[in-house]
């Protein structure tokens, strides 16, 4: 056993593994899933009917905060730095991340953020209440006394996922197998290449603001407090400077996923592979130059609203390239549809109908009248779900056959994939109608016509929670099965990772492979 | 490990790229705030009028003549009774004027207030001067006293010709919790 697993708790705590840390990382993902899951169905089982049943409007508030922030980064973001971590050194023939020690900090660290992100919900005063864009001043002048607690979580996160990018990037641009030139490179090692240069640049932004919301609740600065010449809409104007390239962050490594899955179950090479590249790099440099058009309804100038519109609606040109392009990739292929396969179909369609709410959104005159309502929740929430949530899920049915050396079923891969899909598309579809009836969002009651979409939303919520728990059935089962999957695992799959056993050994590449 | 890159490339790489990060950090908490301000400065998009202007010589140009509105709003919480003395007047620009808005401190204690200017239209923000302002400083007043708080303004004769009314906006803020030593001090 000298080059074997450690034995025990040590093994995990002390583990500087980059197949250890994955795993860590994508159970505690999962854990936050569940755990904003609640958040979400508590929320959802409010709105079942209209009026105030089940929580006060104080709670109900707590848990919309709640709600985004784990998902976001408790959630979305480990996940995929947790892929990252199993997939990248294996997808360039790397034994390991360029800085495993730091990678089992940047990990460990986590918990700890989450237990007092967490922790917060049974303070004096609650949990944070302001939303997940926490815009000053209501989280400043009316925030409740937790909200420090919450700017020492976002900073513990932010420095995990700075971690993380800079561990990944080193990885990737120092530790390629000779002849894995950047261009060879997978397209999940691509997105996620720009995925963490994005993170390095604007997690320290997000430390800027929260930052400055410390300093200015405990230390009398007014950055965001007009009463002493500061202003709040510099926070909104940093926030998204963050935010929209955040959005992105979540979005980037996805599009590497299903680029890896549609070619495998297509039985075709993925068309247009450097035009990936290039779009995934165009839309990380448009994304630092839209985060206006969050707040078109702040009182820009025309020029302003006009600037921040059109350069929204230029990000559709490089996301429409890479619509076509796996459309393309599927056409005329040799489809077969499993699980992996089924989420990430439903990602590219679900996906692009979150792109053009997105676009319809982006008209600025258009968007004074969905500004704050369902719409926007609609918008996002099909983007995020079916899009970072899907490809999460796709990866994990794609790759866990090689990470446990079992095959899971896929009856069982099926069904979950159906009750996911009708499930979310009952909760989000009709959140468009109500928001463009008028439905504010973050409200706890609402009016009377808006009852019947409600309901229908709120019955696909706990469906779509449901279905989740027979994915970590599904999971745990495979990972205890006795059905063993064999090396390539699918039946031509592209990619370094598919030239190990299953299960991949513990140390991989050892000595670099050859790419021709 | 023979064929690899030294490690020292990566300690390099790392450390560049930790440069970045500090950058960043430093660029979102020093140079975005100044830089915003600036942006508003120069552009007049918050509404905020500049500071102490230092009159010149110039010809009143009665040609024009523009319509300057005062509004007064109270921040929340704060409960002093806060209003112009008049709500608008009629001026030529270039012509120096004085009005006053009326403060009464209806509270039992000692406050400091501070208010704050925002003025619409944006493109006449910085032809809006002001020689003397009630909200260059904060005001303090004893318990149940009143002032009469002046203000004296030139609107500039460069004014944009399609502008016809200049709207003034004071929201005066409660700043005794941040200020007591100073509103001891001023009281006195």
């Amino acid at each position: 056993m000298a080059h074997g697993p450690a034995k025990g708790l040590s093994r995990w705590l002390f583990t500087t593994n980059h197949k250890d840390i994955g795993s860590l990382y994508l159970w505690f993902s999962f854990a936050m899933f569940l755990l904003g899951g609640v958040f979400a169905l508590v929320i959802r089982a409010e709105l079942f009917e209209p009026g105030l049943q089940i929580v006060e409007p104080e709670f109900f508030n707590q848990m919309t905060t709640m709600h985004g922030l784990v998902m976001v980064f408790g959630a979305v973001m480990p996940a995929f730095v947790g892929l990252a971590n199993w997939m990248v050194p294996m997808m360039i023939g790397a034994p390991d991340m360029a800085l495993p020690r730091m990678n089992n900090w940047s990990f460990w660290i986590l918990p700890f953020a989450f237990a007092m992100l967490a922790s917060t919900l049974f303070m004096e005063g609650g949990a944070p209440n302001f939303g997940w864009t926490f815009y000053a001043p209501l989280s400043t002048t009316y925030a409740p006394p937790s909200v420090t607690f919450f700017i020492f979580a976002v900073h513990i996160m932010g420095a995990s996922s700075i971690m993380g990018s800079i561990n990944i990037i080193a990885t990737i641009l120092n530790m390629r197998a000779p002849g894995m030139t950047l261009m060879k490179m997978p397209l999940f090692v691509w997105t996620w290449l720009i995925t963490a240069y994005l993170l390095i640049a604007v997690m320290p932004v997000l430390a800027g603001v929260v930052t400055m919301m410390l300093m200015d609740i405990h230390f009398n600065t007014s950055f965001f407090d007009a009463a002493g010449g500061g202003d709040p809409v510099l926070f909104q104007h940093v926030f998204w400077f963050f935010g929209h390239p955040e959005v992105y962050i979540m979005i980037l490594p996805a599009f590497g996923v299903v680029s890896a899955i549609i070619p495998t179950f297509a039985r075709k090479p993925l068309f247009g592979y450097a035009s990936m590249v290039y779009a995934t790099a165009s839309i990380a440099f448009l994304s630092f130059i839209v985060w206006a058009h969050h707040m078109f309804t702040v009182g820009m100038p025309l020029a302003g609203e006009l600037f921040f519109m059109y350069a929204t609606m230029l990000i559709a040109v490089p996301t429409g390239v890479k619509v076509f392009n796996w459309v393309t990739t599927m056409f005329r292929g040799s489809l077969s549809f499993e699980t992996p396969m089924l989420f990430s179909v439903a990602f590219v369609i679900l996906f692009t109908i979150g792109g053009f709410s997105g676009l319809m959104l982006a008209i600025a005159p258009a968007d004074f009248q969905y500004h704050d309502t369902y719409f926007v929740v609609a918008h996002f929430h099909y983007v995020l779900v079916p899009g970072a949530i899907f490809s999460i899920t796709a990866a994990v049915y794609y790759w866990l056959p090689k990470w446990c050396g079992n095959m899971y079923n896929e009856t069982l891969g099926k069904t979950h994939f159906w009750l996911a899909f009708v499930g979310l598309n009952l909760t989000f579809f009709p959140m468009h109608f109500v928001g463009l009836a008028g439905m504010p969002r973050r409200i706890p009651d609402y009016s009377l016509q808006f009852a019947d979409f409600n309901m229908i939303a709120s019955c696909g919520a706990f469906l779509f929670g449901a279905a989740q728990i027979l994915f970590l059935f599904n999971v745990i089962s495979t990972i205890r099965g006795k059905h063993k999957a064999t090396d390539k695992v699918w039946e031509n799959p592209e990619g370094l990772e598919w030239t190990l056993p299953s299960p991949a050994p513990y140390h991989t590449f050892s000595v670099p492979p050859q790419v021709k | 490990m023979k064929s690899r890159q030294p490690t020292n490339s990566t300690t390099l790489l790392s450390l560049k790229l930790v440069g970045v990060v500090v950058g960043m950090f430093a660029f979102a908490m020093w140079a975005m705030p100044p830089l915003y301000n600036a942006f508003c400065d120069l552009t007049g998009l918050n509404g905020k009028t500049g500071g102490r202007y230092q009159a010149v010589e110039v010809e009143v140009d009665t040609s024009r003549t523009v319509k300057v509105q005062f509004v007064a709003t109270n921040n929340e919480s704060m409960p002093w009774e806060f209003r112009p003395t008049v709500t608008s007047v009629k001026v030529h620009p270039g012509e120096a004027t004085s009005v006053t808005y009326f403060a009464h401190n209806n509270t039992g204690k000692d406050m400091v207030a501070q208010a704050i200017p925002s003025l619409v239209p944006s493109n006449a923000v910085n032809y809006f001067h002001k020689t003397e302002c009630f909200c260059f400083n904060q005001q303090p007043l004893p318990a149940g006293a009143s002032a009469e708080l002046p203000l004296r303004f030139i609107v500039d004769q460069d004014l944009p010709r399609q502008v016809n009314t200049i709207t003034l906006s004071y929201t005066l803020f409660d700043v005794t919790k941040q200020n007591i030593e100073l509103s001891q001090g001023a009281v006195n």
